[in-house]
């Protein structure tokens, strides 16, 4: 279990700030050059249990970057988020130019089960780690994880987390029929229209008819509570 | 199919034998829940690849019990057939919306993890639990959140039932400090994840006669977390 912050003492930027005024003189013998290396490879392993009742999670998405973030609270949600949560494309997010490695599993993850992904890279400085997929019985809900620090983990190292809802904010939680890709209503996916709040924000949560929102096709079965997934990332190579 | 009975697998690993040390532990469980009680508490000390539960997994039968009926008499004995050091039933009963159960627990040999396991009321199959958490080898104190979890092992009808606490028989057995509606139709006569999964929560409705669920839905309600634990090691 491992996530260290790198703290850099004061000391040592100031000391980078001196320049050198370094005068000695020194030789330098040429060295031979070596061969290349082959590239170090290193690998991170991704296992994902969905535990929500009935909320199939759209093919999970899995990205390896050194900048950037899939989503932020209180700011509009990108085109290839509101894609994913909408419509559980991750294609948009996972081939964003930031994005240096990537994998998505084939299909859905259904209630209760489990799936493993593999990312592998060349470098491991400033890697970071995302995960999203859409909870496909929603309007516009997803869960994830939005840049997690890897660099420092060692080989052996795992870190378990969980996923909590969130809410793209680019389409109105009706729950009506048509609106909802999944199997509970087999409606539209991603539609580029914004008639919600156009802010992420968590989940509130789906309502159902069951609760009293007559025009929705959801029952108390398709409602959840935080966490969706149970997230555990380790460091294989 | 309930095949997933706790793992009785004891390695004997030279690493599991290394950090073989007792240690003294206070466990403080408090119920953070304005509407839901917990049934008798078990809190056991075990070895690493022991489980009480584990999420996307199928409910053992001392499991569906518990978190059916709230008995933790299967669970205790699976427990002590390990060697695991329990603390059962520390409230003596049920523990009633925030509030606290204290117990202590001198732990032996490889018992290096803690799990926590209680029903909650009224529910047809949830319970609140922690899964192997690692107990810290330096003094101090720690706290720990719980979820609520549903076993997957029953509908969750919502309808107050009589005797409904044997395992497989639907229905909430019982519904402390409050009563409960009457004649709720019933909201749902399956289970769609099967394996143990966070619970979705009570719905509950406003109708005490009548209506799906037996269940008030401004009293029956809950969000993550549903308890707080206080460690301290000594």
């Amino acid at each position: 279990m491992n996530k260290f912050t790198p703290i850099i003492p004061l000391a040592c930027l100031l000391l980078a700030a001196c320049g050198s005024d370094n005068d000695s003189n020194t030789i330098v013998t040429p060295v031979p050059p070596t061969p290349d290396p082959a590239p170090m490879q290193y690998e991170f392993k991704v296992t994902a249990i969905n535990l929500t009742n009935a909320q199939p999670l759209s093919p999970l998405g899995a990205a390896l970057h050194t900048s950037g973030q899939f989503w932020q609270i209180g700011e509009m949600a990108s085109l290839e988020l509101e894609q994913l949560a909408e419509g559980g494309d991750n294609s948009g997010l996972l081939g964003l130019p930031v994005v240096n490695s990537s994998a998505s599993s084939e299909g859905a993850v259904g209630p209760g089960q489990m799936i493993e992904l593999m990312l592998t890279t060349t470098s491991l400085m400033d890697q970071k780690l995302s995960l999203v997929s859409m909870m496909v019985n929603t309007n516009d809900g997803f869960t994830g994880l939005n840049s997690i620090d890897v660099s420092q983990m060692s080989v052996g190292d795992y870190a378990k987390m969980t996923t909590r809802a969130y809410d793209s904010g680019t389409e109105a939680n009706s729950e009506q029929s048509g609106s909802m890709p999944g199997p509970a209503d087999g409606g539209e996916g991603f539609n580029a229209l914004r008639d919600d709040v156009d802010k992420v924000a968590m989940h509130p949560g789906v309502v159902s008819n069951d609760d009293g929102l007559s025009t929705s096709v959801l029952t108390s079965a398709h409602k959840f509570d935080n966490p969706l997934m149970a997230v555990t990332i380790t460091r294989v190579k | 199919m309930k095949a997933k009975l706790l793992s009785l697998v004891c390695t004997s690993s030279l690493l599991a034998m290394s950090v073989a040390q007792a240690a003294d532990i206070d466990v403080k469980i408090t119920n953070l829940t304005q509407g839901i009680y917990f049934t008798p508490i078990l809190v056991g000390a075990h070895n690493s690849d022991a489980h009480l539960f584990q999420t996307g997994q199928t409910a053992s039968d001392g499991l569906q019990a518990m978190a059916e009926g709230g008995s933790i008499d299967a669970l205790s004995a699976t427990l002590d057939s390990i060697n695991a050091n329990t603390l059962a039933n520390p409230a003596a009963g049920l523990l009633a919306p925030a509030s606290s159960a204290m117990g202590s627990l001198t732990t032996t040999q490889d018992n290096t993890t803690l799990s926590i396991v209680a029903m909650m009321l009224p529910t047809n199959d949830g319970f609140v639990g922690l899964d192997g958490w690692e107990i810290p080898t330096e003094a101090g104190t720690y706290h720990i959140y719980l979820n609520a979890y549903d076993a997957g092992t029953e509908a969750n009808n919502e309808l107050v039932v009589d005797g409904s606490g044997a395992p497989g028989t639907p229905g909430i057995p019982a519904s402390p400090g409050m009563a409960p509606g009457t004649q709720g139709s019933g909201l749902t006569t399956t289970e769609s994840n099967m394996m143990v999964h966070i619970h979705r929560g009570n719905v509950g409705d406003d109708e005490a006669v009548g209506g799906k669920s037996d269940l008030h839905n401004t009293v029956h309600r809950w969000l993550n977390p549903v308890a707080k634990v206080t460690v301290t090691v000594k």
